[in-house]
């Protein structure tokens, strides 16, 4: 069970996530600080409240849209949360997989600040309100990223197999 | 049963008599390709290599490419450091592949790319960079990733775990009206199917339009298919592609074109005719708020841009520079060009336009990504408005999130840089 603690609107950048001002910054150590950097309040609350791990950030279609920029990832990354959004766009996502930042794409999920959000094996559970959402599985291409716990786990292992 | 081209290029990358869209496969790489961002691609590298007890050795020097171009020339010590170690590591692996900030060899990354011959149709270009969906203008499988999954293709060669895309075949029909080009074709089309239009899928342009296009124009396209979430913008090979190689790029060894089967199957086709099309605008804060000219005409503007991997080439600032020869910019703005590389620089000195451009009181900057990403050189002030020839305009794009940025072809920029304000080109500026 976590709490959504931020809600945003559709397409949402990478720019926004993590402005290219801080892109000299890379070690995902120390990317967390600029998460959401222009939006004061929201940036100001992950870096000083205590964010519980799986907490939830809510996003409307086409959610990390933009450029590569893999910290937009590890920044988020860095909190545990989880994004659940209607759409989430390629790169993003991948990103996201390959670092372990759990993303839900969920195209019908409603739901508001200080919701209540269980996610089991085929729904989300917005307890607050009392509805659930079916989201979409992730691919098996995916998952097996996942089951390694993460790309530089499961490239190890490939140059293992492979040496 | 016939194949798309994606499904082409990555079947044979494969080692796979066919492939189809949702097969999961593991493509070999032709060409990786990383700018500055390779200071965390290599952090990741040494990641995977931990506690293997294997040398620390890229797969094929020769096959990765380093181009700096996003802050150059460093605008922090921050930025130099990442540099520096980026500089550092090429020494030890041996590539050479590697585009310093020089005015002879440096440039934006997607134009370094292809006018030096790097890409080939028929191969798999990855990098870490989202617009690397450029180069399926030569007809490759071109497409960005981030920086962990680049540290993979370092070490193995390959992508690990790709899903074949399904492919969008656009049809374009039709003959521009004069000023009226490529620009306004991607954003028509963006505005047309979305920003998330073509999410997980690959675009595949065809048609007599394109067929006549040249290779500098269907560059602007498939740069901008990412734009519409597209992993891959491509462009079937052909005659032009092979002059561009050639004459362009020096290519002389030998050039396999490769052109999709007939009887591909397509998720869908888009058709568009451009003759009536006018010039066309994309609107802050997202690329698919795309409107004609005529919705916007009057807008007042602060910074007008020419430049970026999607319009800062030779052509675009011919285009720019025949409108602005002679003339003055308005006071009431200002005016940044960034030629996308310093053989453009060079090719536009000779031709003047460089001169044209300074004595109408635009300022000439030097190569690279410029202000395109907001990072350093031409940050807008709080409630200003940029017009700009580069493919983003999202909230906080050009360093200043109190800031709004119109995204627009070479013409439109220089005939609004007359006046101040968005304005037609095929009325001359007026
Ligand atoms: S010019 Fe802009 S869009 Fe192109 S590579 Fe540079 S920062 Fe990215």
């Amino acid at each position: 069970m976590g709490k959504v603690i931020y809600k945003v609107e559709n397409d949402i950048s990478t720019d926004v996530i993590y402005p290219g001002r801080f892109m000299a910054t890379v070690l995902p150590t120390e990317t967390p600080m600029f998460a959401f950097a222009d939006d004061k309040d929201f940036n100001k609350k992950l870096r000083t409240e205590e964010i519980e791990p799986e907490s939830i950030i809510i996003g409307g279609d086409n959610f990390g849209c933009g450029s590569s920029r893999e910290q937009a990832a590890s920044c988020l990354k860095g909190y545990d949360v989880i994004v659940v959004a209607k759409g989430i766009a390629r790169i993003f996502m991948q990103n996201a997989i390959n670092l372990g930042l759990r993303t839900v794409v969920c195209p019908d999920i409603e739901a508001d600040e200080g919701d209540e959000i269980e996610i089991d094996d085929t729904m989300v559970h917005n307890r607050t309100t009392g509805k659930s959402y079916s989201y979409e599985p992730i691919s098996p291409a995916r998952a097996s990223i996942v089951d390694a716990g993460g790309l530089i786990a499961y490239a190890r292992q490939k140059l293992l197999d492979q040496n | 049963m016939g194949m798309t081209l994606a499904e082409k290029i990555l079947a044979r990358a494969a080692g796979l008599e066919t492939v189809k869209p949702g097969d999961i496969i593991e493509p070999k790489v032709d060409l990786a390709m990383s700018h500055e961002n390779a200071a965390l691609v290599i952090n990741q590298f040494m990641e995977v290599y931990k506690g293997t007890g294997l040398p620390e050795n890229v797969w094929d020097p020769d096959k990765i490419a380093i181009i700096f171009d996003h802050r150059v020339p460093a605008e922090s010590a921050k930025t130099a450091n990442n540099q520096k170690k980026v500089r550092e590591f090429l020494k030890e692996q041996g590539i050479e592949k590697f585009h310093e900030i020089r005015g002879d060899e440096g440039g934006i990354c997607h134009q370094i790319l292809p006018e030096n011959g790097y890409v080939r149709p028929g191969t798999v270009v990855v990098g870490t960079d989202s617009h690397t969906t450029s180069h399926g203008a030569l007809g490759a499988f071109a497409f960005g990733i981030g920086a962990t999954e680049m540290a993979a293709v370092w070490a193995l060669g390959k992508v690990l775990n790709i899903e074949v895309p399904g492919t969008i075949k656009v049809v374009v029909t039709g003959e521009f009206s004069p000023l009226v080009q490529a620009k306004d074709l991607i954003l028509h089309l963006i505005g047309k199917i979305s920003a998330q239009g073509a999410n997980f899928k690959a675009l595949e342009f065809h048609g007599p339009t394109i067929d006549n296009m040249l290779t500098s124009g269907r560059l602007t396209l498939a740069n901008m298919a990412v734009e519409a979430g597209a992993t891959a913008g491509m462009i079937p090979s052909d005659a032009e592609t092979l002059k561009y190689l050639r004459e362009t790029a020096h290519v002389t060894d030998e050039v396999e074109l490769m052109v999709p089967d007939d009887d591909a199957i397509y998720e869908q086709v888009v058709e568009i005719n451009v003759d009536n099309l006018s010039p066309q605008i994309a609107c802050p804060n997202m690329v698919d708020n795309v409107k004609p000219i005529d919705d916007v005409l009057g807008t007042k503007v602060h910074q007008i841009v020419i430049g970026s991997c999607t319009n800062g080439r030779l052509d675009d600032l011919a285009a720019a520079a025949e409108i602005l020869r002679g003339k003055k910019v308005s006071r009431e703005t200002r005016m940044l060009i960034f030629p996308a590389s310093g053989r453009i620089y060079r090719e536009a000195l000779e031709l003047g336009y460089i001169s044209d451009f300074m004595a109408a009181g635009a300022l000439v900057m030097n190569p690279g990504c410029g202000c395109c990403l907001g990072i350093h050189q031409g940050a807008l002030g709080s409630n200003e408005v940029a017009l700009s020839t580069t493919n983003r305009n999202f909230k906080g794009r050009m360093g200043n999130a109190e800031a709004e940025v119109y995204l627009c072809s070479p013409p439109v920029a220089a005939a609004s840089a007359l006046t101040g304000y968005i304005t037609d080109p095929r009325n001359g500026g007026n």
